[in-house]
């Protein structure tokens, strides 16, 4: 089915399914402990020994000996696989560095070795015995260092201009211009990389934990350099991901690979030491942000660069791109520069480019409105614009950022907040209040289902889109249901397996809407096949209650089934109503925070979201992926940041208590509403994403609520007690 | 984690004994830092000699009016007594401070006296530690730092202990009761029992090969206002950036312990003379000599500025 | 009650370059050493039981509870976030008491009795708090869950035990369920999807309906 006109009344617009808060469809296995993540596949692959990886001790340079020797004799092990026995490789299209390395190392804790053993102990007991030695050469590790040699990245569209930024900067009689960083993240979800390789000939079956499918598969045949029909992936549970999970990495690839040398199936799981080092994180920026306004607070110049490095072959953070699209004004700029670091891989992270981007410009609008005298939520509401600033031709598709930011004031009493910093005091604690703009596109990606109707009216879903803790069996269960007119008790759903049909996967806040609307396709082609079977005019006809009716006419959908059922398949793809269009999701972060009056110690005592970003398919999981996005946005700006060693050129702090996420006293309970939205243009379920929504703004939010309640701005993420505290004032 | 072999003791003596006897043996009870060391191969024994059944578990009062702890009394146990929670408030309000409820189920007296330093390059095998491997160098000299000691620090090392337990147990002057190898016993003051790095910062405390803590004992209750004040970035579940424990009489005179900044639980009893003139007397006494890291100068002010939220906290 | 100050330095230190380590200095480098040949792994019987069944194992002395649990009993529920106390994930109930089964050797529960999450409930006969972790939506990917839920279930036992807390105003005053309370206890357990506001929700009704 293409999408290429406007979505005009369809079965999902009836509401009996769709839009209900609804508990999770895989909430009792998850809750008890039987939903079988990667590792834990024990029903497959009889006789699968542990891998366990070994990573190099330094960041650059040469591996000059490996030795394996001692490793191979240690007890219980069964083989040892090095870039010097693992034969020819390929690299996937998604990876930046090799996910084996040898001789050449690129990044600290690069895998160089998985020695495969009984058990779990032996395995990891002979990882020690491998000694490896290295040639250690210079890198580069320091992104400010780096910055001046940052290029133009070759890829994308890393510039943008309209207008004459410079001659309005320099004419507005109110400017900005600050700089502002954001450090390295983490995407450290609870379920480490972990997979279970099994070979049947020259086919690998692979159990794993990814985020979008068809991309592990493409890039698994292309570094094993066999067709893509060899090679299977199945993941239908994935204990997190954010970004971290949307790619092949070491664990699937050394797994695949020892299996295969060891002629048995093998498990492997990265350690979680190991994982902030090997795998991908979001990379550090530094972004100017240059504001001209007029003294009425319009915006008349706004300019953004950023820069942040990768690994050679790698791209850009996108920081500045929310930019070109938020506010209004007449001259405009925006560039992104790519620097070459040493560092581990850069790459996606919950809404890589927005997430830090809108940090910093969102604090740069903190600033503007008090360098003005003005309410920081009018000096949006002034510079709101309804179509593309850059590309005045295209309008938003929907634009609720004012709704957002007033109703947002109105439920946080945002009328209580003091102009000026420093004023409100509890206790020990100063209180202030901030708020941020949140901004996301909205990206449709085709995606496609197949959809079984059996003979007892059981409707099954097949799809290799996956669920990372977005709720998406329950969506695609309502979406089923909405469209065949059964209950959810009715419908199954199986995903994350490469032999279902390819859907649009988890990523970039696309999978909610894209991936239902695969199944909206594929259900609309099993109503045809219904109603031929039944002999109805396809026009008319209505499923409701389990029946399929028409012209007084009506059948059960397990007699139009029959006994060999019938089955469908369709995918959704799109026309260009995105480049008619710019489709974007919108909302408004409000965070009240506590500051110690002595100690410094930050702490968020409120939080509250408003989004517009279309019809929500399921407002209890909605919810929750906007909790958690504000959740991980506060650690963002509390305190989340890879340390790294500039000499050494890793991130030192690699583990769960030196890398530090929010825990549950950092959290306050947090309110989310959702604006009454549909969006025709963004599919048949008129819906858009939210789980990237969540965190943008949220760092600003906390930040501007910091400067509220104490009068110190820091730029330079995460605002940690430290940059507070030389400019507090002295206590007795 | 080397293959190792495992008894359980049945007496403390044996304990100690056997401990001597045995090459690279260890004494493991709640586990919770030694396996966590074990894995990394940090710490490699051959043998786990295995105490949780000595019956060291008991919190009694002593002939003096002091109160003695068993060494293998939980944290969470030691935390909720009722005669700690009213006459040692301080330690309870430690202990509650540290780690999580599950560690702190586990997590033993002694153990947590004895658990190293959290310093990320211990913590990395790949990277030179003299604390780990003696004459390596210390990577965390120059290195990220922000966590780490600012006083009493060496060129050889920079690490701190990260307990909250033994900062309270410093400012109650708690004894360290151990049995050596031969069956003496000994009982050590806890202001000499952790040592500072020096040049051997693998060498943590002054206890001998084979010698065992069967309990530590608290002199009898000292009064005052009982305030153990942790500051961290994360609420909860986090290793003190500072950590304050302080034991304040109504005339302002009284006792501080600091953690979280040197390689033991901080204390300069002269510099306790200065408390009825507020934190910032007290604080340049404490951290005369101090040799911060541009990374982790800021405990300094923060020191300073805690202790003065103790100490109003306290007149309060 | 390790002493550190019996390790043998010097032969300790250079087999400890471990997980193909190097120094990484200027130029090419190696702390390998000389080291005598693995020691076989140490096996031994240990009984325990789980779920209100005796279980008897013969395991290397190396393995965890938690990978006794996971990989030799096969009871997955308990989940490895990071192996190393860091997270909770893999939280159990131990003789009635919560503790990370990762820093646990198996063979120290001789005769214990070990609550997993499969012990709480199954999915047609779910325990109170999964019902009200469904309910509240108190998870998302449902990786740190199980450890989320042996964990509240913990929580309330000890609050009705009277231990307090780092929040607790009063040491000496009884105990109270309290999201403050509930926030700072259940910190052990991290959930980085971020569904922290709904499992203290979640953990509330189930302490409200046992009042």
């Amino acid at each position: 089915m293409k999408f290429d006109t406007p979505a005009t009344t369809n079965p999902i617009d009836q509401l009996k399914v769709i839009g209900k808060p609804t508990d999770r469809i895989d909430g009792p296995r998850k809750t008890s402990g039987t939903a079988a993540y990667a590792y834990e596949r024990n029903d497959v692959g009889a006789n699968q020994a542990y891998g366990y990886v070994v990573g190099a001790g330094i960041a650059k340079g040469r591996i000059t000996a490996i030795e394996t020797a001692r490793a191979r004799a240690a007890p219980g092990v069964v083989g040892v696989l090095t870039a010097a026995n693992a034969g020819k490789l390929g690299k996937g299209q998604y990876n930046t560095a090799k996910l084996l390395g040898g001789p050449e190392i690129e990044h600290y804790h690069q895998a160089v070795a998985v020695v495969v053993a009984e058990t779990f102990e032996q395995a990891r007991a002979a990882a020690a015995l491998v000694r490896v030695t290295y040639a250690p050469a210079k890198g580069a590790f320091d992104l400010a260092a780096a910055k001046g040699g940052a290029t133009k990245p070759k890829d994308g569209e890393p510039d943008t201009a309209k207008g004459d930024f410079a001659g309005g900067f320099a004419a507005a009689p109110v400017k900005l211009d600050q700089t502002y960083t954001t450090p390295d993240h983490a995407h450290a979800m609870m379920e480490p990389h972990a997979s279970i390789a099994a070979w049947e000939g020259d086919k690998v079956t692979i159990w794993t934990s990814n985020q979008m499918i068809d991309w592990g598969v493409g890039d698994m045949a292309k570094t094993l350099g066999v067709p893509k029909e060899n090679v299977r992936l199945i993941s239908p549970f994935v204990g997190g991901g954010f970004g971290g999970k949307l790619f092949l990495r070491a664990d699937a690839l050394l797994a695949a690979l020892a299996a295969r040398q060891v002629r048995r199936p093998v498990k492997v799981a990265l350690t979680r030491p190991m994982m902030f080092n090997n795998t991908t994180h979001r990379p550090a920026t530094i972004q100017r942000i240059r504001i001209g306004a007029g003294r009425d607070g319009r915006i008349t110049a706004i300019g953004h660069e950023s820069w942040s490095g990768d690994l050679p072959g790698g791209g850009p953070e996108t920081a500045a791109n929310q930019t070109r699209l938020l506010y209004a004004g007449a001259d405009r700029m925006t560039a992104h520069r790519l620097a070459v670091l040493d560092l581990p891989e850069g790459n996606a992270m919950r809404a890589p480019g927005e997430a830090p981007g809108l940090m910093a410009l969102e604090i740069a609008m903190d600033e503007l409105a008090e360098q003005l005298g003005q309410d920081p939520i009018a000096l949006r509401v002034l510079n709101d614009t309804q179509v593309d600033p850059e590309k005045p031709e295209r309008p938003f598709s929907q634009r609720q950022l004012i709704t957002c930011l007033r109703t947002g004031a109105d439920r946080f009493g945002w009328s209580r907040r003091s102009a000026r910093p420093g004023q409100v005091r509890d206790g020990q604690w100063l209180v202030g209040m901030g708020v941020a703009a949140a901004f996301r596109n909205n990206l449709v990606m085709q995606s496609a289902a197949r959809v079984r109707l059996d003979a007892e009216g059981n409707v099954t879903v097949e799809t290799d889109m996956t669920d990372i803790g977005t709720g998406t069996y329950t969506i695609i269960a309502q979406t089923a249901a909405e469209m065949m007119g059964v209950g959810l008790d009715k419908v199954r759903v199986r995903m994350g397996d490469s032999a279902f049909p390819i859907s649009a996967g988890s990523g970039g806040q696309w999978g909610a809407n894209s991936s239902t609307a695969g199944v909206y396709a594929a259900c609309m082609k099993l109503r045809e096949a219904v109603a031929q079977k039944a002999g109805f005019n396809s026009a008319d006809v209505e499923f409701a209650g389990g029946r399929v009716r028409a012209g007084g006419r009506s059948m059960t959908l397990a007699e139009a089934a029959g006994p060999a059922g019938l089955v469908a398949e369709d995918v959704m793809e799109y026309g260009d109503l995105d480049k008619k269009f710019q489709q974007s999701t919108f909302g408004a972060h409000f965070v009240e925070v506590g500051v110690d009056v002595d100690t410094c110690e930050i702490r968020i005592r409120r939080m509250l979201a408003v989004c517009a970003a279309g019809r929500i398919l399921n407002p209890k999981s909605a919810r929750s992926q906007v909790i958690g996005a504000m959740t991980m946005g506060a650690g963002a700006a509390l305190m989340e940041e890879l340390a790294i060693d500039h000499r050494r050129g890793f991130f030192v702090n690699h583990d769960l208590a030196g890398y530090e996420v929010p825990v549950h006293a950092d959290i306050p309970h947090q309110e989310v509403i959702f604006l009454d939205e549909t969006d025709p243009m963004s599919s048949p379920m008129k819906a858009k994403g939210v789980g990237e929504l969540g965190i943008c703004g949220v760092g600003a939010a906390v930040a501007n609520a910091v400067y509220n309640a104490t009068g110190v701005r820091v730029r330079e993420y995460p605002i940690t007690l430290d940059k507070l505290m030389k400019h507090m004032p002295q206590v007795a | 984690m080397k293959a190792f072999t495992y008894e359980r003791a049945r007496s403390p003596g044996e304990a100690a004994a056997a401990m001597a006897r045995l090459p690279n043996a260890r004494f493991i009870a709640g586990g919770t830092n030694l396996l966590d060391l074990m894995k990394l191969q940090i710490e490699t024994p051959a043998h786990l000699i295995d105490v949780n059944g000595l019956a060291l578990d008991k919190i009694e009062p002593t002939g003096d009016g002091g109160l003695r702890i068993g060494a293998l009394v939980r944290n969470t146990d030691l935390a909720a007594d009722r005669t700690v929670r009213r006459d040692y408030a301080v330690l309870s309000r430690a202990l509650l401070a540290g780690a999580s409820g599950q560690l702190r189920n586990k997590a033993t007296t002694a153990g947590n006296l004895l658990q190293r330093t959290r310093c990320p390059y211990f913590y990395d095998t790949a990277q030179p530690c003299n604390k780990r491997q003696p004459g390596s160098g210390c990577s965390a000299i120059g290195g990220v730092s922000r966590q780490l000691a600012v006083i009493g620090t060496s060129t050889a090392c920079i690490a701190t202990h990260p307990s909250d337990m033994a900062v309270a147990m410093r400012v109650l002057d708690a004894r360290v009761e151990t049995v050596r190898a031969d069956g003496q016993t000994r009982a050590i003051p806890i202001a000499g029992f952790h040592r500072l790095p020096g040049d051997t910062p693998h060498i943590e405390t002054v206890l001998e090969k084979g010698e065992l803590i069967t309990g530590v004992s608290l002199p009898p209750p000292v009064g005052g206002e009982h305030i153990y004040r942790k500051v961290r970035d994360r609420a909860s579940y986090a290793f003190a950036l500072v950590s304050v424990a302080a034991v304040v009489q109504r005339d302002g005179t009284g006792r501080v312990a600091v953690g979280g900044v040197a390689h033991k639980p901080w204390r300069v009893e002269a510099a306790e003379g200065a408390m009825p003139s507020g934190a910032r007397a007290v604080a340049a006494q404490l951290f005369a000599g101090a040799k911060p890291t541009p990374e982790n100068a800021f405990k300094l002010p923060l020191a300073e500025r805690t202790l003065a939220a103790a100490l109003a906290q306290a007149k309060a | 009650m390790i002493n550190p100050s019996d390790i043998e330095i010097s032969r300790r230190g250079l087999l400890l370059a471990g997980a193909g380590s190097v120094a990484a200095t200027a130029s090419p480098t190696s702390l390998n050493a000389q080291a005598p040949g693995e020691p076989a792994p140490v096996m031994a019987k240990v009984t325990f039981e789980v779920n209100g069944e005796a279980r008897s194992l013969d395991l290397d002395t190396r393995t965890t509870l938690l990978d006794a649990l996971r990989e030799h009993l096969k009871l997955t529920g308990t989940k490895k976030g990071c192996d190393h106390g860091q997270c909770g994930a893999c939280t159990v109930i131990v003789d009635g008491r919560r503790i990370n089964s990762c820093l646990s050797l198996a063979v120290m529960h001789e005769g214990d009795e070990v609550t997993t999450i499969e012990g709480l409930g199954a999915p047609d006969r779910l325990h109170p708090m999964q019902s009200a972790f469904v309910k509240h939506d108190g998870y998302q990917c449902g990786y740190c869950t199980p450890g989320q839920i042996c964990s509240a279930v913990a929580v309330l036992d000890e609050i009705k035990a009277g231990i307090p807390s780092h929040v607790s105003a009063s040491l000496t005053a009884p105990s109270e369920v309290t999201e403050a309370e509930l926030r700072e206890r259940m910190s052990g357990n991290i959930c980085r999807c971020g569904a922290y506001s709904n499992i203290v929700e979640a953990i509330t009704e189930v302490a409200g309906k046992r009042a």
